[in-house]
């Protein structure tokens, strides 16, 4: 890389954290300081405006950067990951969006929590959400570690430490000053960005091959060395019956997971009322389902225009693909095209990643204040204000996310948020579904339903090659691998499911007809909704 | 209706008839809806199917029975009132005779998808056109269904469910606010 793609990306990059800067101190100019103003940005976005704020909140680094690498390297098993991250919006319009919409007021907790006995399902499902929060956001501190090596020309080292570093600190500035209604104008902001940045791209790799889809989509089979396997499943998950059986599983945490997602169910908190909360559900569907078409054409194109051979030798797992074909599409390294068009996208991604980051954090923060410190604080001690531990909460968050993306910078940011998405459909989905629609729910079976999943999840990760016993692990000089597959999902979410039954069908406690009323009556009719 | 109560009723009577209804503190829904700043933004939907002309049966209205609700005691009554009544049965069934179907339809194609592209690679692999396969194509229809799912999901909540919802959630938050105030009193 020349100085003058660091220079303008940098300066790009500097362009966009001024501008977000500036509406977080815009937005906080005539702060509150109220829980409702800081989790929820005060519930008067419109649909449009928090539709893109879900397209900026949900297209993660994994979307930019990890899904056209994929394709990139492995062809249409890519694909498959896109499917996934789609038609999981289905289960969020039909069952998640409007209902808890209604009945909840800033978390995933609040939700469960208004049928049960308080405080152990408040600990629960806070626990899970900030767990699913802290793997989401590793995620996208490991896309901005790979960008930066990528950019300024150094594998690893101190560069890419520093960016995960800088990315983090910045995160917590935006979410503990300017709450939600900082982070959604800047989410917006991104989806724009991102959308802007991805047509341009995505018009440039059509006009390479005039229009044609057929002409790309042969010419990404002819770079790749595999022919028309290229443009067929296989080529990644279609080795062994383990692997076949790792895809079916993360396409079930895929599809599952997004209803499941802490940062995106408090997105619809947003809204003034369910209905609201469904137009913005199809915006999102509308701008997402767009955006990952795109993508699709993006990853061919780098497959096409870049090879996998250059992708692979940048990026193991194959992260830098999109800033490759940029470079490439403006015309090569020495250009000023290519120059303008690396810096243009390596600023995207970032805002991307800035965008991102800051939405999970102010959810996880939430969980932690909301749900866990409320429930958690003993009674005689000081009061503090929910708001001002959910901003130190931030800052913890933060540092636990810094110091794990420090860690996981060699994999590849679209796996690991399909973990974060495992955990998410295994903890958080089905304790949200059993308290919205079973009558005879409990508080042991929401707990049963919480731990019940999250555990499974997450020590089959822990037992999974991903950390041990294999040459790509986090820790390959050990071997605790015990677990065959890289995804748990077809495990531990059908566990969760039958843990919230056990749970609930083995309680003395009877449950309680009256708050079921409740629950089921503000759930479609938006009565008594804040 | 008390045959001794000596205020005059029209027609149907109870809160929905609001003129000469003077009757103290309460308001009538009515005026609670134009008062409320979110009625015109549900109003306006996209164009189609929402102003009085709805092509569909309307619900019966909560209220009738709703006014047994006003003698019980707490929120809590309410809730099961209104959830016995005919009017949020009504509502519950139109949402999950949708919701049930599609959510089984699009979960089944989703799984025969990914499970066919994991076992049946050579299935997937069959040219179609040109460089389009099967699985391209099976790809692509995935966007589409869940298109289509989305636009007609909107679709029947705007002209099946949200009318019947809004009065509902005035009548209960009503019935609501009369059982708190009467344990106040």
């Amino acid at each position: 890389m020349t100085g003058d793609h660091q220079t303008l990306a940098l300066l790009l990059f500097s362009v966009f954290v001024a501008v977000t800067l500036a509406i977080t101190t815009w937005v906080s100019r005539h702060r509150h300081g109220s829980a409702e103003e800081f989790y929820a940005g005060g519930r008067l976005f419109t649909p449009m405006e928090n539709g893109f704020a879900i397209a900026g909140d949900y297209a993660s680094a994994a979307s930019f950067l990890g899904v056209p690498g994929l394709i990139a390297l492995f062809g249409y098993d890519g694909v498959l990951y896109v499917v996934g991250f789609l038609v999981g919006w289905l289960v969020v319009l039909f069952l998640v969006a409007e209902l808890v919409r209604n009945c909840g007021r800033f978390t995933l907790a609040d939700v469960v929590a208004a049928r049960m006995s308080e405080r152990p399902v408040r600990i629960a499902a806070g626990t899970s959400s900030v767990t699913v929060s802290v793997l989401y956001l590793v995620a996208q501190m490991v896309g901005a570690g790979s960008l930066v090596a990528l950019l300024l020309g150094r594998s690893g080292g101190a560069a890419q430490a520093w960016t995960v570093i800088g990315v983090g600190a910045l995160m917590v500035i935006y979410v503990s000053l300017g709450g939600m209604r900082a982070t959604t104008w800047i989410q917006i902001v991104k989806a724009v960005v991102l959308l802007g940045g991805t047509v341009v791209l995505t018009v440039l790799v059509m006009a390479r091959f005039h229009g044609d889809l057929d002409r790309l989509l042969l010419a990404a089979a002819g770079r790749s060395g595999h022919a028309d396997a290229f443009l067929a499943p296989g080529l990644k998950y279609g080795g062994d019956w383990t692997a076949r059986l790792d895809f079916i599983s993360l396409g079930l945490a895929l599809v599952l997971g997004t209803g499941g997602l802490p940062h995106i169910l408090s997105r619809f908190y947003t809204v003034p009322t369910a209905r609201a909360a469904r137009r913005s559900a199809i915006w999102s569907i509308g701008l997402i389902g767009g955006f990952y078409l795109m993508a699709i054409v993006l990853g061919f194109g780098a497959a096409a225009i870049v090879g996998p051979e250059a992708v692979r030798g940048s990026n193991a797992a194959g992260n830098t693909a999109i800033p490759l074909l940029a470079l490439k599409l403006g015309g090569g390294a020495d250009s000023t095209g290519g120059t303008i068009l690396f810096a243009v996208v390596a600023a995207v991604a970032f805002a991307t990643i800035l965008a991102v980051v800051a939405g999970i954090t102010l959810a996880s923060s939430a969980s932690v204040a909301h749900d866990l410190y409320a429930s958690l604080r003993r009674r005689s001690g000081r009061q503090r204000s929910e708001v001002a531990v959910a901003r130190v909460a931030a800052v913890g968050i933060g540092v636990v996310a810094i110091a794990l993306g420090l860690l996981a910078r060699d994999l590849n940011v679209a796996f690991l948020v399909g973990l974060a998405f495992a955990v998410a459909a295994s903890a958080n989905l089905p304790v949200l579904l059993y308290s919205l629609f079973w009558h005879r729910f409990t508080t042991r079976g929401a707990v049963w339903a919480v731990y019940g999943g999250l555990i499974p999840a997450l020590g089959l990760v822990v037992l999974s090659p991903v950390v041990s016993g294999s040459p790509d692990s986090l820790f390959p000089g050990v071997d605790f691998q015990y677990f065959p597959l890289q995804n748990p999902g077809i495990v531990s979410v059908p566990l969760g499911f039958v843990a919230g039954w056990l749970g609930t069908v083995t309680s003395t406690e009877p449950p309680d007809e009256a708050k079921h009323a409740e629950t089921e009556v503000r759930s479609l009719t938006g009565a008594g909704a804040v | 209706m008390q045959p001794s109560n000596s205020r005059p009723h029209g027609g149907g009577g109870g809160p929905e008839n609001t003129s000469g209804h003077h009757d103290g503190q309460d308001p009538a829904p009515e005026d609670m809806r134009y008062r409320d700043p979110w009625y015109d933004a549900l109003a306006s939907g996209w164009g189609e199917g929402d102003g009085t002309g709805l092509p569909v049966a309307p619900v019966p209205a909560a209220r009738r029975e709703g006014q047994i609700g006003r003698g019980a005691d707490g929120a809590g009554e309410v809730y099961l009132e209104v959830q016995r009544s005919a009017a949020f049965q009504e509502v519950r069934s139109r949402y999950r005779r949708f919701v049930v179907p599609a959510v089984a339809v699009f979960f089944v194609w989703y799984l025969v998808y990914v499970v066919a592209a994991t076992t049946a690679p050579g299935f997937m692999a069959r040219p179609v056109a040109g460089a389009v396969n099967v699985a391209m194509l099976a790809g692509l229809g995935q966007f589409l269904t869940t298109f289509l799912f989305a636009w007609s999901y909107a679709r029947h909540a705007r002209l099946r469910r949200d009318r019947a919802a809004l009065e509902l959630r005035w009548d209960t938050q009503e019935l609501t606010r009369g059982a708190a105030g009467g344990g106040a009193s």
